[in-house]
C-alpha cells in the first residue's frame, strides 16, 4: 500500500514538475515584451496584461464571430497589439517623459481601467473560450501533457532565441542595447530616440499580442484576465532583474514551478501565494534582482 | 476662504444632514464618500512623499477581514477586534516596510513590491475559503435585532455611522494636517528629493519613512474595518486586491495629491461618477452581433481610464492643488515641484 502510494506520489509530481516547466514558457513570453519596455525606456507598463488581453480578444472574435482562419486572427492581433504598444507610448508615455518615473506607472494604471472598460463594453463580462483542443501527448501510461501547453512552450522558446538574436545581432538591436545604457549619450551621437523609443514600444506590444495568441487557446478571455497574469509578470521581471532578459526567463521557470508545486500539495492559490512571499523576501535578500551583476 | 474653518462648517453641515430630512440612498453615498475618503486620506500621506504604494488594498482587506473573522469565530467585540485588526496591519507595514526602506528599494521597484503584497492577502483570502469565504465575499453574524453597540452593528439607521463617519473623516484631515505641520514633512520631503544628502544632514530615513507608512497603513486599515462593519458584507475584490489599490492611487491623483481636501474630492468625484453613470446608462446592453455588445457597466472603468490619464498628464496636482494654483496663479504643474503646497 505504501509503495503504491508513492508510485502515485511521483508519477504525479513529475507531471506537476513539467506543467510547472510548460507554464513557466509561457511566462517567460510575457515577462520578455515587458522587460524590453522597461530596459530600453525605464518605465513600467502596469496595463502589460491589459495589451495581451486587447491581442486576445482580438484573435477571439476574428476567429469566433467571423469565422477567420485561426493563424490569420493571430497575425492580426499581433499586429494590432503591436499597435497598441505604439499607441501607448504615443500618447501617454512620450507626454510624460520627463516626469517622474511613478507618475509614468500611475498613467500606465489608467490604461489599464481603459483597456479593461473598453472589453467590458464591447464584450461583457462573459467568459469566452476559444474551444479549441488539440488532445494531449502521452509521454507515458501515466503522465499526459497537452499539445497546447507543449507547442506554446516550444513557440515561446522560439521567440526568445530570436528576440536575443535581434538585440545581440543585429544593427537596430545594438542600437536598442545602447539606449538602454545611456539615453543621453545616445541621443548625443544623432540618434533619435523618440523613434527607437516607439520601435520598441511597439515591438513590446507585438511580444505581449503573441502571449495573447498562445493564452488565448488555454485560458478564457474576461476583462479582468490581465489581473491574473499582469501580477506574477511584473514580479517576473522585477526578480530577474528588471530589463536583464536571461534573469527574466530564468526566473520565469522559478515561479512556474512554485506555483505548480504549491497548486500540487494544495490549492493552487497557495501557489501564488508562494511565489509572491518567495518574490518579497528575495527582494530583501537581492533588491537588485536575483542575477544582477554586481557593480 | 478659510480653509479650517470651511472644514470644520462642512463637518457640521454633514452632521445636521439627517435632521434636514436627508436619509436612505443619498445618506449612504454620503457615508461611503466619507469612509473612502479616510481610506485615500491614509494613502495621500505617504504618497505625496513619493512612497507610491500599490499595496493599500491588502492593509485595507486585513482591516476587514480581522476584524469580521474575529467576530464570527471568536465572538470578539470589534471594539476589541479593530485595534487588534490595525495592530495586525501595522506589524505586517512594519515587516514588508522595513527591508524596503533599509535596503533602499524606492520608485517603481516599491511599487512592485507592494502590489505583490496586494496580491498575497487577496491570495490568501481566497486559498482560505473554508473560513472567509474566498470570492464569494463574508459577512460578518448580525448581533441580534436591531442596534448593536457591542456589534458596532447599526442595520437600517444610517445616522449613526453618519456621525461615526464624518468623525472618523474629521481624524483623517486633522493627521493630514499635523504630518503636514511637523518636522516629518521637512523630513520627507527632503528624503523624497534625495536619500543620500538628506541622510548626510542629519535625516533618519528609514525611521521617517517607516513612521508614515505604518500611519498610513493603519489608517487604511481602519477604513477597510470601518467599511466593513457598515455594508456588513466584504469581498478580496471590494475592499482588497491590486483593483481597489489602483483604484486608491487613481481617486488621490484626480482629487490631488498635496492637498488636505484633495482625497476628499477624490472620494466624491470617483463616486459620484460611477453613480451617475450607473444610474443613467445603468447596465443597459445592446446586441450588436452574437459575441459583441455595447455593455454600459463598462463605462465607469473607460472613463477613470481616461480621467487618470488626462490628471496625469496635464494637472498632476489633482483638482483641489490645480484649482488653489490656479487662485493663487503659481502656475506650477509639475509633480516633482512640490510648491509651497496647496492650503
Amino acid at each position: 500500500m505504501a509503495e503504491f502510494l508513492d508510485s502515485l506520489f511521483s508519477i504525479f509530481f513529475i507531471e506537476t514538475l513539467m506543467n510547472g516547466l510548460l507554464l513557466g514558457g509561457i511566462l517567460a513570453l510575457l515577462s520578455v515584451g515587458l522587460n524590453l519596455i522597461f530596459g530600453v525606456i525605464d518605465v513600467v507598463w502596469i496595463c502589460y496584461a491589459e495589451i495581451i488581453m486587447v491581442g486576445m480578444y482580438l484573435i477571439f472574435y476574428l476567429n469566433n464571430d467571423l469565422g477567420i482562419h485561426i493563424i490569420p486572427s493571430m497575425i492580426a492581433g499581433i499586429l494590432f497589439s503591436g499597435l497598441v504598444g505604439w499607441l501607448t507610448h504615443k500618447l501617454v508615455i512620450a507626454k510624460l517623459i520627463d516626469a517622474a518615473p511613478i507618475n509614468q506607472l500611475i498613467a500606465t494604471g489608467g490604461l489599464l481601467f481603459f483597456f479593461q472598460g473598453a472589453a467590458m463594453i464591447v464584450f461583457g463580462i462573459e467568459f469566452r473560450n476559444m474551444g479549441v483542443s488539440l488532445g494531449s501527448l502521452a509521454v507515458n501510461e501515466d503522465i499526459y501533457l497537452s499539445w497546447t501547453r507543449l507547442i506554446s512552450f516550444a513557440i515561446s522558446g522560439l521567440i526568445v532565441v530570436a528576440l536575443y538574436l535581434f538585440l545581440s545581432r543585429s544593427y537596430l538591436g545594438a542600437a536598442i542595447r545602447a539606449i538602454s545604457q545611456d539615453k543621453e549619450i545616445m541621443s548625443l551621437m544623432g540618434v533619435d530616440t523618440k523613434k527607437l523609443y516607439l520601435l520598441t514600444s511597439a515591438i513590446g506590444g507585438a511580444l505581449a499580442g503573441l502571449g495573447g495568441c498562445l493564452l488565448v487557446l488555454q485560458y478564457d478571455v474576461h476583462p479582468f484576465i490581465g489581473l491574473s497574469f499582469g501580477p506574477i509578470t511584473f514580479i517576473i521581471c522585477v526578480m530577474g532583474g528588471l530589463g536583464n532578459m536571461v534573469g527574466g526567463f530564468i526566473a520565469a521557470f522559478i515561479f512556474s514551478e512554485l506555483i505548480t508545486i504549491g497548486g500540487y500539495f494544495a490549492e493552487i492559490e497557495w501557489g501564488y501565494v508562494l511565489a509572491f512571499v518567495f518574490f518579497i523576501i528575495m527582494m530583501f535578500v537581492r533588491p537588485e534582482g536575483l542575477f544582477a551583476r554586481k557593480s | 476662504m478659510n480653509n479650517k474653518n470651511f472644514i470644520g462648517f462642512l463637518a457640521v453641515f454633514l452632521c445636521l444632514l439627517p435632521l434636514i430630512g436627508v436619509k436612505g440612498y443619498p445618506l449612504h453615498i454620503v457615508i461611503t464618500i466619507l469612509i473612502w475618503s479616510f481610506a485615500y486620506t491614509g494613502w495621500s500621506i505617504m504618497g505625496r512623499f513619493g512612497l507610491v504604494s500599490l499595496g493599500h488594498g491588502a492593509f485595507m482587506a486585513m482591516g476587514g477581514y480581522i476584524t469580521a473573522l474575529l467576530w464570527n469565530y471568536f465572538g470578539m467585540s470589534p471594539w476589541l477586534g479593530i485595534p487588534i485588526a490595525l495592530t495586525i496591519t501595522g506589524i505586517l507595514a512594519l515587516i514588508v516596510a522595513y527591508p524596503c526602506f533599509k535596503f533602499r528599494i524606492v520608485g517603481h521597484y516599491f511599487a512592485l513590491v507592494t502590489l505583490a503584497l496586494s496580491e498575497v492577502v487577496r491570495q490568501v483570502i481566497i486559498a482560505t475559503r473554508d473560513y472567509t469565504g474566498g470570492s464569494l465575499g463574508y459577512t460578518p453574524e448580525p448581533h441580534g435585532e436591531g442596534w448593536s453597540i457591542y456589534a458596532i452593528q447599526f442595520p437600517d439607521d444610517r445616522m449613526v455611522f453618519l456621525y461615526i463617519a464624518v468623525f472618523t473623516w474629521l481624524v483623517g484631515i486633522i493627521i493630514w494636517k499635523i504630518i503636514d505641520g511637523s518636522m516629518s514633512r521637512y523630513a520627507l520631503e527632503a528624503i523624497s528629493e534625495d536619500e543620500d544628502a538628506s541622510s548626510a544632514i542629519g535625516v533618519k530615513v528609514t525611521k521617517e519613512k517607516l513612521k508614515i507608512t505604518i500611519l498610513s497603513a493603519v489608517m487604511t486599515a481602519f477604513a477597510g474595518a470601518l467599511y466593513c462593519q457598515y455594508q456588513m458584507f466584504i469581498s478580496p475584490d471590494t475592499i482588497g486586491g491590486v483593483g481597489i489599490s489602483l483604484q486608491i492611487v487613481f481617486a488621490v491623483v484626480v482629487g490631488g495629491i498635496y492637498s488636505a481636501l484633495g482625497p476628499t474630492v477624490g472620494a466624491i468625484i470617483t463616486l459620484f461618477l460611477a453613480e451617475i453613470l450607473r444610474i443613467s446608462i445603468g447596465t443597459a446592453t445592446v446586441n450588436l452581433t452574437e459575441n459583441l455588445t455595447i455593455n454600459a457597466a463598462g463605462f465607469p472603468l473607460f472613463i477613470y481610464g481616461i480621467m487618470l490619464i488626462g490628471f496625469i498628464i496635464f494637472l498632476p496636482k489633482g483638482i483641489v492643488g490645480g484649482l488653489s494654483d490656479f487662485i493663487s496663479k503659481k502656475g506650477e504643474t509639475s509633480l516633482n515641484a512640490k510648491s509651497s503646497n496647496a492650503k
